[in-house]
């Protein structure tokens, strides 16, 4: 089987976050693969461990990214791509959607496996993007995926609960936490990763036709209501001040 | 003619509110840019809704019979709604459905896509959504510079504003198309609760309440208020409840008009789950705890004094 897994490198969460005009000022973030993604990968290097084949990272963005690609690497993959736009817009779904697309299908892979979302962006969106691109169909929120050559059973996380589905590979798939345990890389794993070759490609190799996203502005986050501490004598005391509170001030409940 | 189009959303046959809201919300851009609003209801009994979707601005409410949820089958026949109605924007719910079907839709309309806005304004002729990134540590405003403008806008940030629209009532023909996904089985047995995504009153217990024993005392307060029952991480990884009950980055992203944290200490990857939520009620006895720096109504006290005490307090005034 062939295996792409989407890697995308997010800034750690607890980073202090400053925001620019356009585009966050990166000095001092520390990035990190988004969390999701390394269920991902995880999930991918179990396929193959299973069944045999290749699993392929790929991460967009600009040269920081290979980092990302290293750990993956050191977690197991065997091939890294590194899709190389330096004035990426991290929130354009559907082009980076269409680059990764494109290079997918000229690879004719089995199974595409992204995270359920990342954490930077929180959009949902570029995996279910790709597989109806590459015209195939999609399990989101996996929590259990099984190949039984091209059938694949999998359980899903769905709104109330969980739902068994059966498809077929080619697929693209989401994995949501509770899919694996991710591995630790190794530190053999780490030191060879070092040396692994990266394949870069440009987004005029793999032919997208652009953007459809216009930042306008990015701002600090909206001021809270203020806040205030009550003050009671005992729980009785906390307990009707905060019905009133809730009631009458702020009339939520 | 610059419409609007809402995907609107079902449970159990009733109408989700997030449906109005998409509708008042679609309302008002409609007006500033001269146009209809089309509400789509996947359902075989539009006449049951249409009346509930006038009041809030729905011009023609439209149903579409497309059967049991699947991400495809909706894509297909929303997009068959699409193309009939050529719509400038659309507004989808960044809700568990709304997220799957709605980036199929995005590719089939060849349309630039903004997921989980939370305002919509216009400027220039064009919608601009603001959403949340990076944890809810920035905000950014976009436009989609594509024919058709789309959106998945989250559930509780929208305002329902009462004006009546013209109220026609359509059915489409749109089918479900290929499917290629097959549903085998589903478990809802933690279905009949409120569900934390739309929930507009949460109550959520941390590491605070000592051990899954005690889980009654939340969810008692929760079921005064009719709120969804929600969680911190840690409790989740010490086994005492399941992950689907689980706010936060790795968990739930809410923003309801309520959320009481009982004992959870407000760890930034709690905060980026919950910190768009209009009120926060922090309930900590640790007067330190980072919870208190978003709460708008902080009790430092023991949670296992308070929350009984709430609960008979808000039966009292609730009836
Ligand atoms: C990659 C990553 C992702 C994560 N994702 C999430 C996520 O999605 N959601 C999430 O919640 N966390 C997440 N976390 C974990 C997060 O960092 C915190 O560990 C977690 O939120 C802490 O949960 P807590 O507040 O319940 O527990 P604690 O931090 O232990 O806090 C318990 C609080 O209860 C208070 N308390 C104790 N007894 C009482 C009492 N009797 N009355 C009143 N108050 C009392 C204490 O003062 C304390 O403040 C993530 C962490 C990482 C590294």
């Amino acid at each position: 089987m062939k295996i792409v897994v989407l890697v995308k490198q997010v800034p750690d969460t607890e980073t202090n976050i400053k925001v620019g005009d356009k585009s966050i000022n990166e000095a001092g973030v520390k990035w990190i693969i988004s969390p999701y993604d390394e269920f991902a990968i995880e999930e991918g290097i179990r396929i193959r461990e299973k069944s045999g084949g290749e699993v392929i990272a790929i991460s967009l963005g600009p040269d920081r990214v290979v980092e990302a690609l290293r750990t993956a690497y050191a977690m197991g993959v065997d091939r890294a791509v590194h899709v190389k736009v330096d004035d990426y817009v991290t929130f354009d779904s559907t082009y980076t959607s269409e680059l990764l697309a494109n290079f997918i299908k000229a690879e004719n892979a089995d199974v595409i496996i992204g995270g359920r979302q990342s954490i930077d962006t929180d959009s949902s969106q570029v995996v279910v993007q790709i597989a109806e691109r590459l015209n195939v169909p999609h399990v989101a929120m996996a929590l259990k995926l099984e190949f039984d050559g091209n059938k694949v059973t999998a359980t899903r996380e769905i709104e109330g609960g969980t739902e068994v589905v059966e498809t077929s590979a080619p697929l693209a798939v989401t994995a949501q936490k509770g899919l694996n345990e991710p591995r630790y890389p190794s530190l053999k794993g780490i030191m060879s990763a070092k040396k692994k070759p990266v394949d870069v490609k440009k987004p005029d190799e793999l032919g997208a036709t652009g953007s459809k996203l216009e930042v306008v502005s990015l701002e600090p986050p909206p001021p809270r209501i203020a806040g205030r501490k009550l003050e009671a004598a005992d729980a009785q005391g906390f307990a009707s001040q905060l019905v009133k509170a809730l009631r009458e001030e702020a009339k939520v409940i | 003619m610059a419409d609007v189009l809402v995907v609107g959303e079902l449970k159990n046959g009733e109408l989700k509110k997030i449906s109005k809201e998409l509708t008042s919300a679609a309302r008002k851009i409609a007006d500033a840019i001269g146009g209809k609003v089309h509400t789509l209801i996947i359902t075989d009994n539009v006449d049951a809704f249409a009346g509930d979707l006038k009041a809030v601005g729905a011009d023609a409410v439209i149903g579409a019979n497309l059967g049991e949820f699947s991400p495809e089958g909706y894509a297909n026949g929303i997009f068959a709604v699409i193309q009939e109605k050529k719509p400038a924007v659309v507004l989808m719910p960044h809700s568990a459905q709304g997220k799957e079907y709605s980036a199929r839709v995005a590719i089939k309309a060849n349309a630039g896509i903004v997921a989980d806005a939370v305002a919509l304004s216009v400027d220039g002729g064009k919608v601009v959504a603001k959403k949340p990134i990076y944890s809810g540590k920035a905000y950014a405003n976009f436009k989609v510079s594509s024919d058709i403008q789309m959106f998945t806008v989250r559930a509780n940030s929208q305002e329902v504003t009462p004006k009546d629209g013209a109220g026609a009532v359509e059915k489409s023909g749109a089918s479900v198309g290929e499917v290629r996904t097959k549903s085998l089985s589903k478990d809802l047995s933690g279905g009949n609760k409120v569900q934390l995504a739309d929930a507009s009153i949460i109550v959520s217990g941390g590491r605070g309440i000592k051990g899954p024993e005690n889980w009654p005392i939340i969810q008692d307060l929760a079921d005064t208020l009719g709120a969804a029952l929600g969680a911190s991480r840690a409790t989740v990884d010490a086994g005492w409840i399941s992950h689907s009950h689980q706010v936060g980055q790795t968990g739930k992203t809410v923003s309801p008009n309520c959320y009481i944290a009982c004992g959870i200490s407000g760890a930034i990857q709690h905060l980026a789950g919950m910190g768009s939520s209009k009120y926060i009620v922090a309930i900590n006895k640790d007067g330190d705890a980072p919870i208190f720096k978003v709460a708008t109504y902080g009790v430092v006290a023991d949670l296992f004094e308070v929350v009984p005490a709430l609960t008979s307090e808000f039966k009292k005034v609730l009836g």
